[in-house]
């Protein structure tokens, strides 16, 4: 199996690796995935107004799984919430040229980037989407 | 030392260079078909492959007669399963087994459900990955025409009770065979004490080519005959046809050789070396299980789970050392493990399971190397795990509710 040269670079130097806590309420947390499936990611955000100006995440998974949660925290800093909810999987797919066997990884990043604005704007009292 | 290092000894092995000398007259000087029975080409050929044969047999306390040679243990357990209901249609159809075996047995099996052509029994196993000697009494019907259990299991290295099986079948007069690919010449193998009438096994896992393996069939006390899968020519006394590729057969008979003599010291020196891998890496790292039976198993086997962390990202991370995991995202089918599945091992830490294969060329220096690696690799995911995470926070994961995909 070969990575790609951008998976290997998320695996050897991961981005934002971390947590805030969650109970903050300019924190946005999504979990995703379960153990039995061998993927979960933790994905979590850091608002101000309406940008998101940091965010950290922690996943048990493979390399891709790895990359691709490593890669949504590099694209949400400096969007705001509105145009993270843009972020697609085929971004991530392409982005780090996952092969067909990965690409339920990337869909899963896009769950969590998605789960971690709901809980945000739960929290903030907006309607959530 | 060199990288990369390769402890993936389960997978095959790299060939002894001893062996490759004993090969190598027979594919340019040597180079005769062993069926030809007219010239001194055949006839030097012929001899080759008879030595080996007394070679291979002697390791497994056979008669070389009882040898048959086949591509590998793989075709070797189609021939056995396939070969005795073929043969025995008359006496019934029934076939047990267990649910570790290797792929080439089980799906050996459900093909042959399939087409109607047998029923099978499929064993669970216990928590070490152990078939119960009185779950194979208790499964048996007067259909039954064949049991096959495996010697010793290519993930978890767990040895199974074999001797004691073949005292039930031959009570019950019901032909045993066993996939040994794993035990042959890593553990002393005596097909007369154990009770077994079909032995698989091949030579890339003992050192010697690929390409070549054995059936042992037993010629006494029954005579076991099975029908071939491979036709024409009647070599191998009709049970496989086929120019016998013998630079390969006499690698086997080498390989075997060199394993009758040197086994059980080199059982004890990779025993001590796998007691120090697994030490090593235990007593640094908190939550690693072992995966199969603590005492009974291969003494170059070692498999262990690391909770909280995923296979392939492990290995990912250790990619200057050869190794293989039971975790879904390293299988074509994205399944985990189905062995680790049967130990009633969770899929989580099915996923998170690493195999460690011993062998005659690994030394100390690369254990140490790799136990360096396994901690530092194991620490940093596990810095990046959620998981762990949450149960140092003393949540019980067992109790989360997942928003699985």
């Amino acid at each position: 199996m070969a990575y790609s040269d951008k998976v290997v670079d998320h695996y050897n130097n991961p981005r934002n690796v971390g947590s805030f806590k969650k109970d903050e309420k300019d924190v946005g947390t999504g979990m995703v995935g379960a153990p039995e499936c061998g993927d979960v990611m933790k994905l979590q955000i850091k608002v101000e107004g309406d940008k998101i100006v940091d965010a950290r995440f922690k996943t048990f998974g493979c390399g891709s799984a790895i990359a691709s949660s490593s890669l949504a925290t590099e694209w949400l800093k400096g969007k705001t919430v509105e145009e993270a909810q843009t972020i697609k999987n085929t971004d991530i797919v392409q982005e780090l040229n996952l092969p067909p066997v990965k690409i339920h990884c990337s869909v899963l990043a896009e769950d969590a980037i998605k789960a971690a604005l709901a809980d945000y704007k739960k929290k903030a009292g907006k309607e959530t989407k | 030392m060199k990288l990369p290092i390769f402890l993936d000894n389960h997978s095959t092995t790299p060939m002894d260079p001893r062996v490759l000398e004993a090969m190598l007259p027979y594919f340019v000087e040597k180079f005769g078909n062993a069926a030809s029975r007219n010239h001194t080409f055949g006839w030097e050929a012929e001899e080759a492959v008879d030595n080996a044969r007394k070679q291979i047999a002697k390791l497994i306390h056979a008669d070389p007669k009882e040898i048959v040679f086949t591509s590998g243990a793989t075709e070797s357990d189609n021939l056995a399963l396939k070969g005795a209901i073929e043969m025995y249609h008359e006496k019934g159809n029934h076939i047990i087994t267990s649910s570790t075996e290797h792929r080439a047995v089980l799906d050996t099996a459900k093909s042959l459900e399939a087409k109607g052509k047998a029923t099978v029994t499929y064993l669970s196993v216990d928590k070490h990955g152990m078939v119960k000697p009185e779950d194979v009494r208790n499964a048996i019907t007067d259909k039954t025409v064949l049991i096959s259990i495996m010697l010793a299991n290519n993930e978890i290295g767990t040895i199974n009770p074999v001797g004691e099986i073949g005292k039930i079948a031959k009570e019950k007069g019901i032909l045993l065979h066993c996939d040994a690919t794993q035990g042959v010449g890593k553990i002393p193998v005596n097909v007369q004490e154990m009770g077994i009438d079909l032995m698989s096994f091949s030579a890339h896992k003992i050192y010697g080519p690929k390409g070549v393996g054995a059936l042992y069939v037993r010629k006494k006390a029954p005579r076991v005959r099975i029908s071939a899968q491979m036709d024409g020519g009647g070599h191998e006394r009709g049970m496989r046809s086929g120019t016998l590729p013998v630079p390969l057969i006499v690698g086997f008979g080498k390989a075997c050789e060199i394993c009758e003599q040197e086994m059980e010291a080199e059982g004890r020196r990779l025993g001590a070396m796998r007691d120090r891998l697994q030490a090593g890496i235990t007593n640094a790292l908190e939550e690693v299980y072992l995966n199969g039976h603590p005492t009974q198993r291969l003494p170059h086997n070692l498999n262990l789970s690391f909770a909280y962390v995923e296979g392939e990202s492990l290995l990912m991370g250790l990619k200057e050392i050869a190794l293989s995991s039971g975790s879904a995202c390293t299988s074509a089918t994205l399944e985990p493990s189905y062995v680790l599945r049967a130990l009633g091992v969770g899929s989580d830490l099915a996923h998170s399971s690493i195999r460690f294969g011993l062998g005659r060329f690994n030394t100390d220096e690369q254990v140490d190397y790799t136990i360096k690696r396994m901690i530092e690799i194991v620490t940093k995911l596990r810095e990046m795990s959620p998981l762990y995470e949450m149960a140092k926070e003393g949540i019980d994961l067992k109790s989360v509710q997942w928003a699985a995909h």
